[in-house]
């Protein structure tokens, strides 16, 4: 080991920008330039300015903002909406702006040879003034058409990048790309400015505007590859939300919490796991948001916390068909236990209905959290984005260690796999089932817990009724009624199907004959 | 424009290099010629007073600012090209201009 200074790794600066510093490995390379590129209206802009801005507000950095195209004055009326007072950061000597931006009036003749040292001199004084750390430079692509020596432009803007680094602070510019995929940067800027690169992009998928951000290169260090989705949100600015980077690393407790049905409680072999996601899957109509209301109403008698997103019915219905199983959400809305949170899933992207689900989360700070339906956002994305919004979802529920319950409307009536399930089984804790069951020549309803992970549960499938009190789950019992043919096996082949689930199986009441209903109470179900 | 119209003119450079150098050169023979007796030229280095530039909303060096008379004129350039700055200065017809 001869070269001991070579193996210094590179420092990098954090960003501030939520989700960035953790795809990067820890933000931008520390004294270095970083390419930011885009389409048009990639969020570019907003990205270069909350570099400056997070700098400001986490670690009062000065930063300085040298800007081509737009005026200042329309920066700082734009970035308004993100709450960023940047008027009263230049007041506070925290932000300075270069303003390099075409003038009106200001009618240019060229004559001989020339070149940028004003522009340099004058990003120098900038930085020297107020101490900046941090640089942001929007965007290269005006530079280019502001002078018809392009040749010129490019060793100008060279003579820049090597000035930065001469300068010690760590600089981001932006440059246009007339594509999503294809060249990087328009004039090839990125051939010679930067030794970091980043792609933002804004795909039109499935009728749906999806963002990503993507790390191309970071010169001599590490980052995350692949493209992570982000979102721009008011007050927030940009928002990366990092799925695979997430680490799992939650840790896991035996404590149990109870489901809210004392025989659920039973099946499950004393209570749902504290930090446990449950999926609670059926077709409409057959008591999953009734198991959610228990779940809920089960952790207000605790005293715990709730919190419920709603996304298939008004808050009107929501409450009204509460209280016709007996349980008052308004009350325990008024003693702050519970928040309902009602959205139509159309309302916002994936990405923003997560985030807004986070915030709520961190919010209100509940004891347990429960989503009905999950399924519905599937309407909302397009499939792969729809599994990064579970992935992360549940990854963020497991990471408050509260228990989640979720649930998942099947596509037909008698059950069977759904989008939702096929996503997202896998990384949940308990998998409970409802069905419908024919016996007796009528309707009724079955639950059974399919998974639970890390404890003994029942196999048996058991008969519920739904009254003015909410669920009654029968009793476990050897005893074997109405045996149904046809309809029930198909759903458990269905489920079958699913890899990840044939191994919970196992242990159920033969899957050679069908799906059977053990109970003890005898009595004739309503008509319900 | 009457002949007695003053002219003041501001030349921004940054520091003494050979460019900067050449462009008060040629500044100075073009107003010697077509402006003699009633002209005001300023030399800015931007180095020593990057302030002013900054005001001014200056990116390249040199740049010749016609402060009067009005119009306000910009050439940036090391001037070489007496032609463009006579016109740059409204001191050639217009249909001259390129």
């Amino acid at each position: 080991m001869t070269k001991e200074n070579s193996k210094i790794p590179v420092e990098k600066l954090g960003t501030g920008i939520e989700g960035f510093d953790l795809i990067s490995q820890g933000g931008l390379p520390i004294g270095r330039t970083t390419l930011v590129t885009g389409t048009a209206g990639s969020a570019k802009t907003v990205f270069a300015a909350q570099f400056l801005a997070e700098g400001i507000r986490k670690s009062n950095e000065p930063g300085v903002f040298v800007t081509f195209e737009e005026h200042p004055s329309e920066i700082r009326k734009n970035l308004l909406s993100m709450s960023w007072h940047i008027q009263e950061w230049e007041e506070r000597d925290l932000w300075r702006f270069v303003d390099a931006s075409p003038q009106p009036g200001h009618e240019t003749i060229e004559s001989g040879e020339f070149d940028l040292g004003a522009l340099l001199a004058r990003i120098e004084y900038a930085v020297r003034s107020i101490g900046a750390k941090r640089i942001s430079i929007d965007s290269l692509g005006a530079v280019f058409t502001l002078f018809n020596n392009a040749t010129l432009v490019r060793a100008e803007l060279r003579r820049l990048s090597a000035a930065l680094k001469g300068m010690g602070v760590t600089a981001l510019m932006t440059a246009e790309r007339t594509q999503e995929f294809g060249e990087i940067a328009r004039f090839g800027v990125e051939e010679f400015v930067a030794d970091n690169v980043i792609i933002l992009r804004n795909v039109l998928e499935a009728e749906k505007r999806r963002r990503t951000i993507e790390i191309l290169k970071f010169r001599g260090t590490t980052h995350q590859k692949g493209e992570y989705p982000f979102t721009v949100l008011p007050d927030q600015g940009i928002i990366i939300i990092p799925l695979s980077a997430i680490e799992l690393k939650q840790r896991s407790s035996g404590l149990r919490v109870p489901s809210g049905s004392p025989e659920m409680d039973r099946m499950c072999g004393g209570g749902f796991f504290r930090d446990s996601l449950i999926l609670v899957s059926g077709a409409t109509g057959c008591g999953k948001t009734l198991m959610t209301a228990e779940f809920i109403h089960g952790g207000a008698k605790k005293g715990e916390k709730c919190l419920l997103f709603a996304y298939e019915e008004s808050r009107e219905q929501l409450l009204r068909n509460a209280s016709g199983w007996g349980i008052d959400f308004e009350s325990l809305e008024r003693n702050n236990q519970l928040r309902v949170v009602c959205a139509y899933p159309e309302s916002a992207g994936l990405e923003d209905h997560l985030i807004a689900i986070k915030q709520e989360i961190d919010s209100f700070k509940p004891d347990r959290v429960a989503v009905d339906s999950v399924s519905a956002m599937e309407r909302v994305g397009s499939n792969r984005g729809f599994r990064e919004f579970m992935i992360s979802l549940a990854s963020f529920v497991k990471h408050r260690e509260i228990p989640g319950m979720f649930t998942a409307t099947t596509a037909t009536l008698m059950g069977g796999p759904s989008v939702t399930e096929s996503h997202f089984s896998s990384i949940t804790d308990t998998i409970i089932l409802l069905r419908y069951v024919e016996m007796l020549g009528e309707m009724r309803r079955g639950v059974t817990v399919l998974k639970m992970r890390g404890s003994m549960h029942e196999k048996d499938i058991r008969e519920f009724t739904i009254d003015h009190q909410g669920m009654h789950i029968g009793k476990a019992s050897g005893s074997h009624f109405g045996h149904v043919p046809e309809l029930t096996r198909l759903s458990v082949d269905a489920v079958c199907v699913r890899e990840d689930l044939s191994g919970d199986l196992d242990g159920m009441d033969g899957t050679s004959h069908g799906f059977r209903i053990g109970s003890a109470s005898k009595r004739r179900n309503r008509s319900a | 424009m009457t002949v007695n119209e003053k002219f003041l003119l501001k030349l921004y450079i940054t520091g003494h290099t050979p460019r900067s150098e050449r462009a008060i050169k040629n500044l100075r023979r073009i107003c010697e010629l077509d402006l003699e007796g009633r002209y005001e030229m300023r030399v800015i280095d931007i180095l020593e007073q990057p302030q002013l530039a900054e005001d001014e909303k200056i990116l390249a060096t040199p740049t010749l600012i016609k402060v009067l008379p009005p119009p306000l004129r910009r050439i940036i350039g090391d001037l070489s090209d007496t032609e463009k700055v006579l016109v740059g200065l409204d001191l050639l017809p217009v249909e001259l201009k390129l």
